[in-house]
């Protein structure tokens, strides 16, 4: 169920500390929300090694909308839409898959995979008509960050480094803990289908007053310790990067702990390949820092969510459906480490999941509770009080605090305003 | 314990075809019925030590010691999963689906020693807070007879629409 209504003045709709249910279920929002993010900043696209080698394409979106991530024959990445520019139909019908060119199968129209037309069928048809300017539409700008490959639909506006700005040292961190220093995401994606506004998703993840409620039953179940860092006494913390990114920053427990990959539940014997190859890679101490600090927690604005051992890729499809994608992170050059990844990822996330269902169970119910109109404003006042500044000017404060869910509305009016 | 098994040491190689056809089938019947009731411990009871239960992703050939499944779930997974939806507090299954699955075109694809290999469809009608969904599956299980009562061993739950994206998958499937 939706609300449809006119494009209401978004500033009377969030203040500070609390936000309005509509802002979840309104369709004028959402397609405004079309129009001025997903069609305007950088959106998180796919990654490098998806497409591996000359000719790979692999089929992602912004939003609704297909995109095709595709590695030509130099090497160069190449964001296309699916649609044929002659009557419109979905060019290719494939996920994923190798090839130079695409024929399209109503009139066969063909496209080299750089987006160019390479020939009408029965060109007799076409005299004197020039194949310039006739091929396939693109993601106006493409940027890439150690691998990651965003894009942004609007030709003009700040760089890809001006949109990550302090988020990139999560990048840098998630990277860091290979020993080649590169991803190889190989595992494939599940597809988590949600009958909720993307925003709950993009506001939970880094969340961290949540866990300990609806996690319990398998923190209850594992006997873990995990409940703990979102317990009143954790020194984690979370964090207002700007521009909507968030964090949730376990770094300041690992550290107490002082012990390396306690932050995976696992120890440096049982990873002894992966322990020696970092080691390799950075020296002694540098590996056990990276190894003590672990992998980030990370919710780069507005589609992409490094969850230590996973990425996420959200998708909004309407506005009361998403689709959560998530695969395991999986380090160059890691393989032992790799199969733990892969094995505890299945295990926590995508429609099974051991969290992630959980959290979908929240995301549904926030929705349908959206859709009633009494009480009208959400609260997002937690931790107010207890805001700081850290070495870097970023806002945190304590790790079940709403200082991330403040920030994401902070940058969302910005952009739904400008 | 289910009185639709016989007791006594049973040789699969010596049933006639019939009699093994109609032994899986009431098997299936039984993890059918225990899963739709959230017979939990009952369920978890049908599996051996060395169990896979899994559900792959993105297609129906996959490795799923190499590529992401959407449940790929060894013996002491498949106890965890069943120890955390008897808390109480396995949200996504409180209150729990409501559900009725029916399993055909039963094949017995082959025996080799105590073990039966297996094939059926399977179809789920599920329905909880979010509203009705309808799961479609090809089945393929490894059955492994242990004192006169299969056991199982392996069971591959082949949704049709795996490669998609799809809803909250929770209740035992």
């Amino acid at each position: 169920m939706t609300e449809t209504t006119a494009l209401p003045r978004l500033d009377s709709l969030i203040e500070p500390a609390r936000v309005h249910s509509r802002l979840y279920t309104d369709r004028a929002i959402f397609e405004e929300e079309m129009r001025r993010i997903w069609h305007r900043t950088w959106v998180y696209i796919g990654h490098e090694s998806e497409v591996p080698n000359a000719n790979d394409y692999v089929t992602k979106s912004i939003g609704p909308t297909p995109v095709l991530m595709v590695r030509d024959r130099q090497g160069e990445i190449r964001l296309l839409l699916n649609k044929c520019p002659h009557r419109g139909n979905q060019l290719c019908a494939y996920k994923q898959g190798n090839r130079a060119t695409f024929t399209c199968p109503y009139h066969s129209w063909t496209f080299a995979n750089t987006g160019e037309l390479m020939g009408y069928a029965l060109p007799d048809g076409y005299e004197g008509v020039s194949k310039t300017g006739v091929g396939l539409g693109k993601v106006a700008r493409i940027g890439i960050y150690r691998g990651f490959v965003f894009g942004s639909m609007a030709a003009e506006g700040p760089t890809l480094m001006e949109h990550l700005g302090g988020a990139r040292a999560a990048l840098d961190q998630l990277c860091d803990n290979s020993p080649t220093g590169e991803l190889e995401l190989t595992a494939g994606f599940l597809q988590h289908r949600t009958k909720a506004n993307w925003k709950f998703m993009l506001e939970n993840e880094t969340d961290g007053y949540h866990p300990g409620f609806v996690h319990a039953s398998i923190f209850q179940v594992t006997k873990s310790g995990i409940a703990n860092l979102y317990g009143k006494d954790s020194t984690a913390l979370t964090r207002d990067y700007g521009n909507g990114h968030t964090e949730f920053d376990l770094r300041p427990e690992w550290r107490r702990l002082d012990t390396p990959l306690k932050w995976f539940g696992t120890s440096e014997e049982r990873l002894p390949d992966y322990t020696a190859a970092m080691k390799a890679a950075y020296g002694d101490e540098r590996a056990r820092q990276i190894m003590i600090d672990g992998s980030p927690h990370t919710m780069i604005f507005p589609n992409l969510f490094i969850a230590e051992i996973q990425l996420f890729v959200l998708q909004p499809m309407a506005v009361d459906e998403t689709i959560q994608h998530v695969t395991a992170v999986q380090f160059k050059g890691a393989p032992d480490i790799n199969r733990r990844l892969r094995q505890q990822t299945m295990g926590s996330v995508g429609p099974a999941g051991l969290l992630l269902a959980d959290d979908t169970e929240m995301y549904e119910r926030n929705h349908r509770g959206a859709l009633i109109h009494d009480p009208e404003w959400l609260v997002l006042s937690r931790g107010l009080h207890r805001e700081r500044r850290d070495e870097n000017g970023f806002r945190v404060a304590h790790s079940t605090d709403e200082v991330p869910q403040r920030g994401i509305w902070r940058h969302y009016l910005s952009l739904m305003q400008e | 314990m289910d009185p639709i098994l016989a007791e006594k040491p049973v040789d699969l190689a010596a049933l006639s075809p019939a009699d093994l056809h109609h032994r899986v089938a009431q098997f299936l019947y039984l993890e059918a019925r225990l899963q739709d009731t959230h017979a939990y411990d009952a369920w978890e009871q049908l599996w051996e030590d060395d169990a896979i239960y899994w559900v792959p992703a993105n297609g129906h050939d996959t490795d799923p010691e190499r590529q992401m499944s959407i449940l790929y779930d060894n013996r002491s997974r498949i106890k965890v999963r069943v120890e955390q939806l008897k808390t109480g507090r396995r949200h996504t299954q409180t209150p729990r689906s409501e559900l009725a699955r029916l399993i055909s075109n039963i094949e017995v694809v082959g025996v080799e020693g105590a073990e039966v290999s297996v094939r059926a469809n399977v179809l789920i009608y599920e329905d909880n807070l979010r509203g009705e969904t309808l799961w479609a599956a090809r089945n393929e299980y490894r059955l492994r007879l242990v004192d006169g009562a299969f056991r199982l061993v392996r069971k591959k739950i082949g949704l049709v629409n795996n490669a998609r994206p799809v809803f909250t998958l929770s209740f035992l499937v």
